[in-house]
């Protein structure tokens, strides 16, 4: 009996230091990931600026940086990976919904449609999304070594009550201004008659995607408003229950 | 006359949130039970109708049941309960058969090829393909048989559930019906490849599986008399088509897939087989959990058996 306890305690204090030393590895990983996404977002940021300051106009700016947007940007669905597993206490859908319309905008929307890209309303929402990845990232970062400056913190909390709002018009904007040329291309749309007995029209979807902004947007905007709350105020929010 | 005198007991409900004092019941009898003390609770706040009533014996525990008696639960004299507001509640009955009727009416307006849905020359008029006939035919024969069983074979073991459940389920139900019935009664559909040889081998794989599961449904039926709430291991009858339950848990799901399957090979149509997809997928959430609480309460629960799919899921 008591040499089975024993053993009972030697392999808990086993899987103590297993969990211990898994978590340091995960700390460490998700560390170099948020250090990585920051320089990413940061090298973005002065490639636009760079790019605008030497030719003075916005045209071709989009075409400069896409292949690191891309990357950047769809590199991002390992978040929604790490929320589902629960190792990074976000909302799983709320994570995923935001992770959902960027990779949306940049593949479906700029990437393919060529003759939007020199739109304003690009460049709107490229500006808009480097701000708030480069604090949301370093701020992130700066948590997980423990070593987070003010500035960050409210950065974070504060720059999407103005981001948001105006990175929404851009993107709604950008896809507003694609609308005639998908009608015209027909592109990844597909008509009757047809074997599987099925129709998609791309510029439909279009619009949906539009649409469902309005139900969506309220909701993240107002689960960051919360948060903000939370972390700046230390107030206590009651979630609704299910 | 020697009196037996009885043990009456204080009742006590409370918010589970908030812990304030809702209502407080004295002279309970000993053998009432949570059912009881529910419609009593009811008197003293007419709003929360027992149905949308949680009781429990800790705020964040499990619900108590309505059979549970009041003397046999873990509770002094003074009993204290606490309460949970469960929502606006609707019948089962009521949903099932709101979901059910709704494909079954889309269904049928898209076959008849009501105005405004295809072009205005197609308006009222038929298909000339005659699977999409039998198609029309076996749609509707399902969705009777589901609001037949509805009406005459289930015995539902919890009487309600949350009403925003109502809005979910027929925007899924309706939803899908209406986009497979767009394409199948469509003026520009196509029929299968492989012609009538698929055709017939499709209805024949939909009328077993509609056979299966309707002999499912009255196997789970007989299992449990009326109006008991009881759980048995269902096991395989007379009938063949329950020979099933050897190799697996929840049969009627099984049964429902291949009907499915059956119906996307008749008809070849991508929503169709989308539809089977999304259902699979629900349908084996809903097996594994069956047979986990299977496992859970019956100690000598059948080894060999799968959650829906033989040996495989």
């Amino acid at each position: 009996m008591a040499s089975s306890e024993e053993d009972g305690t030697v392999e808990e204090k086993e899987n103590n230091n297993k969990k211990r030393t898994k978590s340091a590895l995960v700390t460490a990983w998700l560390t170099f990931y948020n250090i990585a996404m920051t320089a990413g977002w940061l090298v973005l940021a002065i490639t636009m600026m760079r790019f605008y300051i030497q030719r003075g106009t916005h045209k071709g700016l989009y075409r400069s940086i896409a292949r690191t947007l891309k990357f950047f940007q769809t590199f991002a669905l390992v978040e929604v990976r790490l929320t589902f597993v629960g190792i990074v206490k976000t909302s799983v859908i709320v994570n995923g919904v935001q992770v959902c319309s960027r990779i949306f905008m940049v593949w479906f929307v700029t990437n393919s449609i060529r003759q939007i890209q020199n739109e304003e309303s690009v460049i709107l929402f490229l500006v808009v999304w480097t701000v708030m990845e480069i604090s949301r990232y370093s701020y992130y970062t700066f948590s997980l070594l423990h070593h987070l400056p003010y500035f960050i913190k409210w950065a974070r909390y504060n720059f999407f009550i103005v981001l948001y709002p105006l990175g929404v018009a851009g993107e709604l904007l950008t896809i507003y201004a694609a609308l005639p040329f998908v009608r015209r291309s027909g592109m990844y749309s597909m008509r009757l008659p047809n074997k599987y007995n099925v129709s998609f029209d791309y510029y439909y979807c279009l619009i949906i995607v539009m649409l469902s902004y309005i139900p969506l947007f309220p909701q993240l905007y107002l689960h960051m408003l919360r948060q903000r709350r939370r972390v700046l105020h230390g107030e206590v929010i009651v979630e609704k229950d299910e | 006359m020697s009196r037996i005198s009885v043990v009456f007991f204080e009742v006590e409900i409370l918010d589970a949130k908030t812990k304030d004092k809702l209502c407080f019941l004295d002279k309970v009898e000993p053998n009432a039970t949570i059912g009881e003390i529910k419609s009593m609770f009811h008197k003293s706040h007419p709003q929360w109708y027992p149905a949308r009533q949680s009781i429990r014996l800790d705020p964040k525990g499990k619900s108590l049941k309505d059979e549970d008696v009041l003397q046999h639960l873990p509770v002094g004299t003074t009993a204290t309960f606490y309460f949970r507001d469960l929502g606006a509640q609707i019948s089962w009955v009521t949903v099932f058969l709101t979901e059910y009727t709704g494909p079954l009416v889309i269904y049928l307006m898209f076959y008849f090829r009501v105005p405004f849905i295809y072009a205005s020359k197609y308006d009222f008029t038929t298909s000339k393909h005659w699977v999409v006939h039998l198609a029309c035919m076996c749609h509707s024969f399902h969705y009777v048989k589901r609001l037949l069983e509805t009406l005459f074979v289930h015995r539902f073991s919890h009487g309600t559930m949350p009403l925003r459940n109502i809005f979910k389920n027929c925007t899924y139900y309706w939803g899908f019906a209406a986009w497979m019935a767009y394409y199948i009664n469509h003026p520009l559909y196509t029929p299968p490849i492989y012609g009538e040889q698929q055709i017939r081998l499709a209805l024949i794989i939909f009328l077993f599986c509609q056979i299966g599961n309707f002999s499912i449904h009255i196997a789970l039926r007989n299992l449990r008399p009326p109006g008991s709430k009881t759980r048995k291991i269902p096991y395989p009858t007379k009938n063949p088509f329950t020979w099933i339950f050897l190799l697996v848990s929840c049969p009627n799901y099984t049964y429902e897939l291949g009907s499915w399957l059956g119906f996307t090979l008749m008809t070849q149509c991508l929503p169709v087989a989308f539809f089977t997809l999304v259902g699979f997928v629900q349908m084996t959430v809903w097996a594994k959990g069956k047979h986990r609480s299977y496992l859970k309460e019956f100690r000598d629960y059948p080894p060999l058996r799968s959650p829906i799919l033989p040996f495989i899921l």
